[in-house]
């Protein structure tokens, strides 16, 4: 990550301007042109570190008030192939592999969904429970009980040396 | 603002611009054309949205793990425990999404450092300060396209006395 990269990001964290011209107000900001944040921010998007561009909606505000992480025990050498048709659901918003910590933990693969109701949120995870069929060995829906912390990630404009303490 | 009284415009505009947003010099200006109104428009409808709390920001979503290294981690802590527990854990800078969820497992948080042994040093001081074990879930595979999210308004749309059946956001 070079030094306008990692400007731009932090320029632009808490949003684009509002205003007719915003890459070249952020151009401005950092002293570059709208030319070059357009550029540097496509090649973000073909490398990969920005996943897209776009409105970002409040789902919650939205209406989308039940949010279940659903947690799925699955054979590893079959969790590529699983995985994947999991992630291709249009009402996933996130699907992952992950560690399990035995015993405590045996789930290694999670999927995000999101409803305007439980009953919405139990039935789609129905869907991937028939999706992925014999294969499942466990699985637990974590519905959310209350946002404790919300914040976007957050770059600081220049480097900061580690913290101290928590 | 309520969900309730959104425009179809207002509707267009929180579903069909989630990715591919325009990187031109009058990005607004392009979704004006698509919405058929006109630039200020699209800019003063963004900013109601935006106060109304019902768009977040406009702008870019990064990947994990390109810029610092994060986890997804979590802690199993009675309930007479948890407030005392959340306060420890949301006074971590580097924490920037914190869930209680209904489950033994009960606390779920994202924690973004520098680097992965900055981050293991911030979840050995929390499991010290709060006296409970974090589990530390890091991605390993990512198995979904980031298109951003349905909001599931059907098409055609119907006139606006009938625009959103009142259920649809209970």
């Amino acid at each position: 990550m070079d030094e306008i990269n990692r400007k731009i990001i932090a320029a632009t964290q808490n949003g684009l301007p509002l205003t007719p011209h915003p890459y070249s107000e952020v151009g401005n900001q950092i002293g570059v042109t709208a030319e070059v944040v357009m550029d540097r921010m496509q090649e973000m998007l073909d490398n990969g570190i920005i996943r897209r561009i776009g409105i970002i909606p409040n789902h919650y505000k939205l209406g989308f008030k039940s949010n279940g992480m659903t947690v799925w025990d699955v054979p590893d050498d079959q969790i590529d192939q699983l995985g994947e048709a999991v992630g291709q659901l249009e009402f996933v918003s996130h699907c992952y592999q992950r560690p399990r910590h035995l015993p405590d933990w045996p789930y290694n693969l999670f999927a995000m969904v999101h409803g305007k109701t439980r009953n919405e949120v139990f039935t789609k995870t129905e869907e991937i429970r028939t999706l992925l069929g014999d294969a499942v060995q466990a699985y637990e829906i974590l519905f959310s009980k209350q946002i404790l912390k919300k914040s976007g990630f957050r770059l600081q404009q220049t480097p900061q040396p580690p913290k101290e303490g928590l | 603002m309520k969900s309730n009284e959104l425009s179809l415009h207002d509707r267009r505009l929180l579903n069909e611009f989630q990715h591919n947003f325009p990187l031109s010099s009058r990005p607004y200006a392009e979704l004006a054309e698509r919405l058929e109104i006109s630039e200020s428009e699209v800019i003063t409808q963004i900013e109601r949205l935006q106060s109304a709390g019902l768009i977040s920001r406009v702008g870019a979503v990064i990947q994990p793990h390109t810029i610092g290294y994060s986890t997804l981690a979590a802690m199993a802590v009675p309930q007479p425990e948890v407030e005392s527990v959340v306060e420890i854990i949301n006074q971590i800078p580097q924490v920037n999404h914190n869930y209680e969820r209904e489950n033994e497992m009960n606390l779920w948080f994202v924690v973004t450092a520098e680097d992965e042994q900055h981050l293991d040093q911030i979840l050995a001081q929390l499991e010290q300060e709060s006296r409970y074990s974090v589990y530390s879930f890091p991605m390993e595979r990512d198995f979904h396209i980031d298109l951003g999210f349905n909001l599931d308004w059907k098409h055609p749309y119907t006139p606006p006395s009938k625009l959103v059946h009142p259920a649809a956001f209970s």
